[in-house]
């Protein structure tokens, strides 16, 4: 009998099981609700930046240039910030896209083993460095002698874009089957060949979906920028050689102003950068889909 | 001799291929001479403030502009207690996001909450403190603060007047910040776990959570912890949104209510500011400090990564 009912204990609904689907209940609604504070918080911060901004949004915010009364009141547009920022990013981009792609195809395709482990480990240290930091080193390597400038402060975005784009061209690189190297080799095309005419052309869209996150990482840091390319005059600024102002650093400047004035302009900068950044890191999303599907498919 | 074997046709492919090597071993060199460059610029910058005041920065109060004087202390106790209390909230969070994700979301719903975890990462840290100061920091002191004080006023943490600005709303907005991270990284472990294992546990009768405890939250232990060690680097080095709500200012507070700053958010602030060279110097070595946190942080991290993964793919 003991043995009977020792064999039917797992399916006899007593005491210990109540209790074992009561928790096993409960620690469902837990992690459920773990999943809808994460997606409120979301949508929290994305509707009070569109509803606190929306007022202060028009044509003439993104053409025209700040100005100031003598009340402390700030008038105008954020024309220069939209400009400098789309300076910073494309020079960033400009500087880490090849050499992040070239150390990727030296990690992944060419690197004695022990070379592509140190080169990784510096690529995820630089990854995991404090952006404040890299800030703080470009002060010293360029600002303290030339001053600052968009060169200046775009180096310090590329140092953090290099090793975004480093990582996942190596993802796709890895994903590209060995097969076509091997197809290549075989019909007498040379490694260079290989590489650049058949493994690279397969993982653009890798890379570019690489890229693509990256510039919605680097279009909202500001870190970096506040040593490097902060003083700059509120007009427009074209030249790479002069420090140019930007949205991160507009929002970050606006916001210690007592004025509320500046506060609304803060919000609608912030709502424009929110929607070019997460606009970019949907755009990634689509081609990371369609760069796996055509590789595995 | 068939024209494509002849030596010279042999001679541009291995220049070719010297070419390729050579440039783009350049470029993994110069990556690595990038963290070598950076750690010793920063260094660097630091020893005018490490000959001044030597390793007794590290446990002075004192940030004095005007006479000079600079310790770094009242820093690394913000910097440690938000991050800590960030890590608090956000490693349960995280792993229970990661499990709905992983074993109860529908399939219609698992793609677009995972996207909206990761869109949570892709604010801009400015963004963040913006509405951290506006929104945030006033609801904290007319909801949360006074509602945490009536429970639990009578600890110290907890015993201040509330605060819009301060160490409790930095933490808060530091557990925004890492919480897409470690989320993002458990749910990758926990889609590594082989399904036979779960299977097998479901079969002797367990349930979904004695099988997650059983299974895959011991089978991914190793991950977890590496996973919020990634976290704790994210929110160590976080300036711009902790600078925004902290509240800037030197000295240990005695409650989380109370104003307070970070190493990193002290950097940031100080932007305009620096007037002599010790006080420039003073930043440096803060950033020095910044950067040994960071390295330790990452390279412990890397190093379980690393074991986990040579472990669960018997070592090849």
């Amino acid at each position: 009998m003991a043995a009977d009912d020792e064999a039917q204990g797992l399916f006899v609904v007593d005491g210990r099981l109540r209790r074992r689907r009561i928790v096993n209940r409960v620690m469902e609604a837990l992690a459920t609700l773990a999943a809808l504070v994460a997606v409120a918080l979301l949508v929290i911060v994305v509707v009070s930046v569109v509803k606190n901004g929306w007022d202060a949004l028009s044509v003439s915010f993104f053409t025209e240039t700040p100005t100031f009364s003598a009340l402390g009141e700030s008038g105008g547009g954020i024309a220069n910030s939209i400009v400098g920022s789309l300076i910073l990013v494309t020079l960033a981009t400009l500087f880490a896209l090849p050499v992040g792609v070239l150390t990727a195809i030296y990690v992944s395709e060419l690197a004695p083993r022990s070379v592509a482990n140190v080169i990784r480990l510096a690529l995820d240290v630089t990854n995991g460095l404090p952006t404040i930091v890299v800030g703080i080193f470009v002060f010293s390597a360029i600002v303290i002698s030339r001053g600052q400038s968009a060169l200046a402060g775009s180096f310090a975005l590329a140092i953090i874009a290099l090793p975004l784009i480093a990582r996942s061209t190596q993802e796709v690189l890895r994903l590209v089957p060995p097969s076509l190297r091997e197809a290549g080799l075989a019909l007498g095309a040379p490694r260079w060949r290989t590489i650049l005419g058949v493994v690279l052309p397969t993982s653009m869209g890798g890379i570019l979906t690489g890229t693509t996150l990256a510039i919605a990482r680097i279009a909202g840091e500001t870190a970096p920028l506040l040593f490097t390319t902060s003083l700059a005059a509120m007009t427009v600024m074209w030249d790479p050689r002069d420090p140019v102002q930007s949205m991160p650093l507009t929002i970050f400047q606006y916001i210690e102003q007592p004025d509320p004035s500046y506060h609304a302009k803060a919000w609608a900068t912030g709502a424009v950068l929110l929607a070019f950044v997460l606009v970019l890191s949907l755009c990634s999303k689509f081609f990371l889909a369609r760069s796996r599907r055509r590789l595995s498919g | 001799m068939p024209s494509e074997l002849r030596p010279g046709r042999r001679l541009g492919s291995r220049v070719g291929d010297v070419t390729l090597f050579a440039v783009t071993g350049a470029c993994g060199l110069a990556a690595v001479a990038l963290v070598v460059a950076i750690a010793y610029k920063v260094v660097d910058g630091s020893t005018l403030a490490f000959s001044t005041f030597g390793l007794q920065f590290l446990v002075e109060q004192v940030w004095d502009p005007v006479k000079g004087e600079f310790g770094a202390l009242s820093f690394i106790y913000g910097t440690a207690v938000t991050s800590l209390i960030a890590l608090l909230i956000a490693t349960p969070l995280s792993i229970g996001i990661a499990l709905y994700l992983t074993e109860l979301a529908p399939r219609f719903l698992r793609d677009t909450i995972g996207a909206l975890v990761e869109m949570l990462a892709a604010i801009p840290s400015v963004i963040l403190g913006l509405w951290g100061i506006l929104v945030l920091g006033p609801f904290m002191k007319d909801h949360l603060e006074p509602f945490l004080q009536s429970f639990l006023g009578w600890l110290p943490a907890f015993s201040d007047t509330p605060n819009a600005q301060g160490i409790l709303p930095a933490a808060v907005v530091l557990t925004i910040m890492t919480v897409p991270i470690v989320a993002s990284v458990s749910r990758e472990l926990f889609q590594s776990v082989p399904p036979e294992l779960k299977d097998g546990a479901l079969a002797l009768g367990a349930t979904r959570w004695e099988m997650v405890r059983g299974v895959t939250l011991h089978y991914t232990r190793p991950g977890l912890a590496a996973a919020v060690i990634l976290g704790l680097g994210r929110a160590l080095g976080e300036a711009i949104a902790v600078t925004q709500v902290i509240g800037g200012q030197v000295g240990i507070p005695r409650s989380l209510f109370g104003l307070g700053d970070t190493m990193a958010s002290r950097i940031a602030a100080q932007y305009q500011g620096a007037v002599s060279n010790v006080q420039v110097s003073s930043l440096f070595y803060l950033a020095a400090i910044l950067l040994a946190f960071s390295l330790v942080v990452n390279v412990i991290a890397q190093l379980i990564v690393r074991r986990f993964e040579f472990q669960h793919t018997g070592g090849s």
